[in-house]
């Protein structure tokens, strides 16, 4: 029977794909955790399930983790996952939620029933500062030059990012026009599906300016398409020390996009801790190194209680923008 | 340009690299004729397999044969048992799925097989003269041309607004642009019409409504009209595997047409195969003569030859702007973007300058991958045809399993499960009341598109002048117009004449 055989042989296929992502690697002496399951509250190929599987790559392939397993739970774009977590807790000790900056936003606005106080806190691990860019041929060379053609065409002077109103990107410029002291009302803000449709619109000259993320500016910095007019860090990043900050620049902003891991609640404090000590030890190994400079990702660590400080200082800071901007 | 062939062709036909585009073609086929793992996420899943081979030229061929391997396969579901697993391929659907109910399904294969083939090589062809010069070409479309082009594709509906069924293709258009505004919309970040159901956030899921429109309600429909697929009943034997010197010319022409249109569509980062495909479908139903036209939808070679290589040239078309500007025009390319970025290659102007290899590299791989797939499948195509032989009893249980795991396998959420059967339900009805339901699929995939580039150029120009301030726009919306007007206008005037000469006489 053709029908047997071929579904066998897609599903050994299938099969052998998937099980040599998650290749358990050999523990050599300093194994902290036998395994780890993480949660991904995306499809595969996002961001989320880059960083969660990366992260289990250099844990595991380091030793410091026997084996590392994923599991995809899409829908709601991440409260899906959320909810799952809460709801099954008790069974959850042993899985790890990926999750970024958007967990901040989307519980502001109500989207999301729960917001990440509902959750064992373990620990951001990377992120990514913003950038502003803008195409290599523009007139505009730093901040100045695009709050000057802001001021003198606010239609006009569109400024695109890849996300929708009130998300991300949208929230980073309007930060950055509150602190250069520019109404963030008044900017003509264009949504694109994030990645290329915002790329090509800013080449194509549809928008004088796009706010996207710094390690994806970078690439095209480097591909000489996009000149960055502004980073959202404290100091200059050593990745691409000719972009200027927006704190050298005399705006007093800055804005991480951070990625991290949450529990169950209720999590023993214990299997918390472990947890905490095996991502800590993670940056020290060479496999971490690989996999960060793979994903061009910045080491920004925030373990426990840090990570909480750190997240409801971004809370405050996102909500009062979000009130500004009349999205709240 | 020779001299860059050479060093492409050297890189290419070493024995791993050739393992590597034979093993990535099989994978790519296997794995993609099940609904539900489309390029993308196979693509996803063979990226660290890649990247861990550690060459660039070999990852990327890997990664090629994947992909056109993925694209092949996709046609296979939606043919046999009318499960289009990516959006690329639910136009293939409209004519070979009734081919292949009416036992010409190795017939639909092959020409599937030879349009792709045809697409991805004269794509190629195309990419690797024109490439560079293209690269402004991808910057000319601004949102209000992409709204233009979105609104051409929706004139694909025509080809099943057939006789007396104008309204209801109508209505099932305006359904599914109904049913692409649930989720979070283009304006605002809160979610509109999901009734407070967490799992409708992100909208309807594309491949639940795929199968809850095409491979469900076909699967019952044979169940609950068993008199119709025996009457129609070729399924059982296999003839017509093979296509006629005269069909062969007919299709010709059609295969050229679209592999050169699916590419110029595939090149402009916004649109990409799935537009390619509805685009190349409406174009070829409206030149075709009258007899063909009247084929459209329900068997029609021509009409299985135009979106198939159409989308192959789309996608081969995507990648002149990754290569020669670094955006991904499609959420395939921006995978294999990521590959690149990690492999350390970096896409833009400067990679023909700095590293012809890769370039010519990635050329070479789309000759060899669609040549490879075209000599791997035809051989092949009978023993898959013969699934269709499969009695009745046991193939519908198959069918309906395919297409429930395609729902749940992407997504891993149960939900999509429910909305599945729901939709398949009703759509299953309005199969039997005769609605066609492709325009709803035309409409929901089209629909978000079309949202998004509308408010975006209502933001840009403050208002709906951008139809009168961008002529390019103006003359999209014209084609789109005529599209639709012209012809159910010639049937009219047809009819209008018919009765005047009965008149006369």
């Amino acid at each position: 029977m053709m029908k047997m055989t071929l579904t066998r042989r897609a599903f050994t296929a299938a099969a052998v794909a998937a099980m040599s992502l998650g290749t358990p690697a050999l523990a050599d002496g300093h194994q902290q955790l036998d395994s780890i399951h993480f949660l991904i509250p995306g499809g595969a190929g996002g961001g989320w399930d880059g960083t969660a599987r990366g992260t289990g790559e250099a844990l595991t392939e380091s030793g410091i983790v026997g084996t590392a397993s994923y599991e995809n739970m899409s829908g709601g774009g991440g409260g899906v996952a959320i909810g799952f977590l809460i709801e099954n807790a008790d069974s959850q000790h042993g899985t790890l939620m990926v999750n970024s900056t958007p967990i901040v936003i989307r519980s502001l606005t109500g989207v999301f029933p729960h917001n990440f106080r509902d959750l064992t806190l373990v620990a951001g691990t990377i992120g990514d500062y913003a950038a502003v860019v803008v195409n290599t041929d523009s007139d505009i060379q730093d901040m100045g030059g695009l709050l000057e053609a802001f001021r003198g065409d606010m239609q006009g002077t569109a400024i695109g990012g890849g996300s929708v109103p009130g998300g991300l990107d949208h929230v980073v410029t309007a930060m950055v026009m509150q602190a250069a002291g520019e109404d963030p009302l008044g900017v003509n803000y264009i949504p694109y599906d994030a990645g290329g449709a915002a790329m090509a619109a800013l080449l194509s000259g549809e928008i004088a300016a796009l706010t996207t993320g710094f390690s994806e500016a970078v690439d095209l910095a480097n591909a000489g398409e996009v000149r960055i007019i502004g980073v959202t860090s404290d100091d200059r990043v050593d990745a691409y020390p000719d972009a200027p900050t927006m704190m050298e620049q005399g705006i007093d902003t800055t804005f991480v996009n951070w990625r991290g891991f949450f529990g169950a609640p209720g999590m023993p404090d214990e299997t918390a801790d472990a947890y905490r000590s095996a991502l800590a030890a993670m940056y020290e190994t060479d496999e971490w190194e690989e996999v960060r400079a793979r994903n061009g990702w910045v080491n920004i660590h925030n373990s426990g209680d840090d990570f909480l400080t750190f997240l409801e200082a971004q809370e405050q800071e996102i909500g009062d923008l979000m009130r500004t901007l009349g999205f709240l | 340009m020779l001299e860059g062939l050479l060093i492409g062709l050297s890189t290419a036909f070493s024995l791993t690299n050739l393992a590597m585009v034979i093993g990535g073609c099989l994978i790519g086929t296997f794995i993609g004729m099940l609904p539900g793992l489309g390029p993308m996420s196979i693509i996803a899943i063979m990226i660290p397999i890649a990247i861990s081979i550690g060459d660039p030229s070999a990852a990327l061929i890997l990664l090629a044969g994947v992909y056109y391997g993925a694209i092949f396969g996709g046609s296979t579901s939606s043919i046999l048992i009318n499960a289009p697993g990516v959006a690329s391929t639910v136009a293939t659907s409209f004519d070979g799925y009734p081919l292949a109910r009416q036992g010409k399904a190795g017939k639909a294969l092959t020409v599937a097989a030879i349009s792709s083939f045809s697409g991805g090589t004269i794509g190629a062809i195309l990419l690797m003269i024109f490439a560079p010069m293209l690269a402004n070409v991808a910057l000319l479309f601004q949102s209000p041309e992409y709204f233009g082009l979105m609104v051409v594709g929706l004139s694909a509906i025509a080809a099943f607004a057939g006789t007396g069924n104008v309204a209801k293709a109508l209505l099932m258009t305006l359904l599914g642009l109904i049913m692409a505004t649930v989720g979070e919309g283009a304006l605002f970040n809160l979610p509109r019409f999901t009734m407070g159901i967490m799992d409708l956030q992100s909208g309807f899921g594309f491949i639940t409504l795929a199968m809850a429109m095409f491979a469900l309600p076909e699967a019952m429909y044979l169940v609950l009209d068993p008199s119709r697929s025996e009457t129609e009943g070729g399924s059982n034997e296999i003839k017509d595997l093979r296509i006629t010197r005269d069909e062969a010319w007919s299709i010709a022409p059609v295969i050229g047409r679209q592999s050169i249109q699916g590419f110029l569509i595939g090149v402009l980062p916004g649109a990409g195969a799935t537009i390619a495909s509805f685009l190349g479908y409406a174009v070829e139903r409206n030149i075709a003569s009258k007899e063909e036209q009247e084929q459209f939808g329900k068997g029609s070679i021509k009409g299985l030859a135009a979106p198939e290589s159409a989308n192959n040239a789309a996608c081969t078309g995507s990648f002149v702007p990754l290569l020669t500007l670094g955006i991904p025009g499609s959420g395939t390319t921006a995978i294999l973007l990521g590959a690149l970025v990690a492999l350390n290659v970096t896409p833009g102007p400067r990679l023909m300058i700095d590293e012809p290899q890769i370039f010519w590299a990635v050329i070479v791989s789309m000759y060899l991958g669609n040549l490879i797939l075209l000599i791997l499948n035809l051989p092949l195509i009978p023993y898959i045809a013969k699934i269709l032989a499969v009695p009745r009893n046991y193939l519908i249980p198959f069918i309906l399993f395919f297409t429930l795991m395609g729902a749940y396998i992407g997504q891993n959420n149960a939900t999509e499960l429910m909305i599945l059967v729901g939709f398949g339900v009703v759509a299953t009805v309005l199969r039997f009341a005769d609605y066609p339901l492709a325009p709803l699929l035309i409409g929901f995939i089209l629909g978000s598109m079309l949202e998004d580039n509308f408010s975006r150029s209502m933001q840009l120009f403050g208002g709906i002048n951008f139809i009168l301030e961008r002529p390019m726009t103006l003359g999209l919306l014209i084609i789109a117009a005529l599209l639709v007007v012209v012809p159910s206008y010639r049937a009219r005037r047809a009819r209008a004449r018919a009765e005047g000469a009965a008149d006369g006489d």
